[in-house]
């Protein structure tokens, strides 16, 4: 009658190894992020349009508008590579929120939910995919970045702080990914997201001095969390800064700590309660 | 006596912030080894009913067993033991079929080595093994489910829910996911089988609960038993004559209403007499005895069962009228 014909036999099915609650946690969450890991090779092409976005933009900005910006140091690719750097962090946000989405609506995660697996998993899985992918988003960026001029004087632990300062703001915006990707109830919400990413980032001092903006724009872009981390790290990868601005502009390494730390606080119980909520 | 395989009983569902309850009390009794239908319109609450049972929705009221064991009390180890196929194929459309089975035993908690021969098997068994290696994105709609199904079976779960299985397949795949399910029944599995579908309820399962949420009122189980007890339930033999000669219509409305004890419906144009009769059996007798003696020449004549699908609908008709 049709092309499956199972054989009816008795079904002797293996039975789970033995293990502590922690010890599957551990490779619960391993499994998963394997799980999206393996979707990078499948799927090479999204790969290289999530790395390839911010590269051109970097290309655009260099060599087609960088000649009008009126950069400290007269040379517009030092300052405006870190604040790249932090622009492809924010990116990452509607990256994790996609994938949240995509697995709620799909049926996944509800599936992931109905087995005798650790519960924290499904979303530590999808943290240490996410975060992996934007480190190698982030490194070939910055290869990018070099071989366009960039350069960092400011010593490898220096660069080393910076480039930690970047995954930070990165783990601090997988959160919100998670709990928007929670909160979503279709595919308008995602656009919604995506389309406020880049005025978002334009509202800082990612590509240019908050104290050339209006008086209010500039304070708020000031304010941006995502200005406290390109200026940190222009700061430690020794690149200049942008001349001028208030308090927060002068502790930008503080706040670029004390800013993912308070998104984390507030996200991550969110996006954890959210998530235990879908059992309502 | 080993515990029935699931148990509810006076199950009550309200999503917060909805106008009206989903669940108004669901009762369910399924003894392990078979196939239990759960048959009603969309809207009944028959999803609800499969996400409390399967430990993914919190009941408001009433309890819930699987095997003897409590959903809301402990989840983890009904885990163990039921396999959820949802309305959507809830695999990974990226990952292979092979790897997508692997990962799952893993996500079960068996040894790597384990969870690849556990694949190698449902793979065989649910005839995907030349698929094994495509993306999922590239399968039909019935190797999906086959798929979605193999990664249930991977514990051998005492139950398989299977939420609407069939919805959205072509004939084939139908076919496919029916098969598979006779099987998985066969080698004793217990199956709660949610479906729209009379006929698919009528195939695969030994009993039916119809499931009906009359307006505002949410759903509960308005009849239960086999297929044939649901037939007869609703007093349903037809017994029906067409007779040759159009001028022994007369004689013919006579005696079935004299044998059906209620004045028969006679179609002119079809030449046909019936009427609804208690007993088919006897009533084919009578009937066939007093038409010869009559001298009626018959051309056709039959008791018929009422489709299941005119049973649904006068139970969920009658759901409506008592609410």
């Amino acid at each position: 009658m049709s092309t499956a014909a199972p054989i009816p036999a008795p079904d002797v099915a293996p039975v789970p190894a033995p293990g502590s609650p922690l010890r599957w946690a551990l490779a619960d969450t391993a499994t998963l992020a394997g799980r999206q890991l393996a979707h990078l090779r499948a799927r090479p092409g999204e790969v290289a349009g999530a790395v390839g976005f911010p590269i051109l933009l970097l290309l655009m900005f260099v060599y087609l508008l960088g000649g009008m910006m009126d950069a400290p140091g007269g040379d517009y690719r030092q300052a405006l590579s870190p604040g790249l750097f932090t622009m492809t962090m924010l990116f990452g946000l509607s990256a994790t929120m996609i994938g949240v989405l995509t697995d709620a609506q799909r049926g996944i995660t509800d599936r992931f939910r109905s087995l005798p697996m650790s519960a924290g998993a499904v979303l530590a899985g999808r943290a240490v995919a996410d975060m992996v992918v934007s480190a190698l988003a982030l490194a070939v960026l910055l290869g990018a970045a070099l071989l366009v001029g960039w350069r960092p004087t400011g010593g490898p632990w220096s660069a080393a702080a910076a480039v930690g300062l970047l995954l930070l703001l990165r783990f601090s915006l997988l959160w919100v990914g998670i709990w928007l990707g929670l909160v979503a109830r279709g595919p308008g919400a995602l656009t919604a997201v995506q389309t406020f990413e880049f005025p978002f980032a334009f509202l800082s001092g990612v590509f240019v001095a908050p104290v050339t903006m209006p008086a209010v724009l500039g304070a708020v872009a000031e304010w941006n969390p995502l200005s406290s981390t390109a200026a940190a790290a222009r700061e430690l990868f020794g690149n200049p800064g942008w001349e001028g601005g208030g308090w927060v502009a002068q502790h930008a390494i503080a706040m670029a700590v004390l800013w993912p730390v308070v998104i984390v606080g507030v996200f991550a119980p969110l996006a954890v309660r959210r998530y235990r909520r879908m059992s309502r | 006596m080993p515990p029935l395989a699931v148990h509810a009983d006076g199950l009550r569902k309200h999503y917060p912030g909805s106008p009206a309850p989903a669940l108004a009390g669901v009762d369910l009794t399924v003894p392990p080894g078979t196939v239990h239908g759960l048959l009603g319109p969309n809207g009944a609450g028959k999803t609800t009913a499969v996400r409390i049972l399967a430990t993914l929705l919190r009941a408001d009221a009433g309890r819930a067993e699987i095997d003897g064991i409590d959903v809301a009390a402990r989840p983890a180890d009904v885990r163990r033991r039921i396999g959820l196929v949802g309305q959507y194929a809830a695999i990974d459309e990226v990952l292979d079929g092979r790897r997508n089975l692997v990962m799952f035993g893993r996500l079960l908690h068996l040894s790597p080595a384990d969870a690849r021969r556990r694949a190698e098997q449902l793979l065989e068994r649910f005839a995907l093994v030349e698929a094994a290696d495509r993306p999922v994105s590239g399968y039909s709609g019935g190797m999906r489910r086959r798929l979605d199904i193999a990664v249930a079976m991977i514990l051998a779960p005492a139950v398989l829910f299977l939420d609407e299985p069939t919805t959205g397949l072509d004939p084939r795949g139908r076919a496919e996911v029916w098969s598979a399910v006779r099987a998985l029944v066969a080698s004793g599995t217990t199956v709660l089988l949610t479906t729209q579908y009379l006929d698919e309820a009528d195939q695969l399962a030994a009993r039916i609960s119809v499931l009906a949420a009359p307006r505002g009122a949410g759903g509960r189980v308005v009849a239960e038993g086999t297929p044939d007890e649901l037939r007869a339930r609703i007093g349903g033999d037809r017994i029906e004559v067409v007779v040759r000669r159009p001028d022994d219509l007369a004689a013919a409305a006579a005696v079935v209403s004299r044998v059906a004890g209620t004045d028969a419906d006679v179609d002119a144009d079809l030449r046909r007499v019936a009427a609804p009769v208690p007993d088919r059996m006897a009533a084919l007798g009578a009937t066939l005895a007093g038409l010869a003696g009559a001298g009626v020449a018959v051309e056709d004549l039959a008791v018929r069962r009422p489709t299941l699908d005119e049973v649904f609908l006068r139970l969920t008709d009658r759901a409506e009228v008592g609410a």
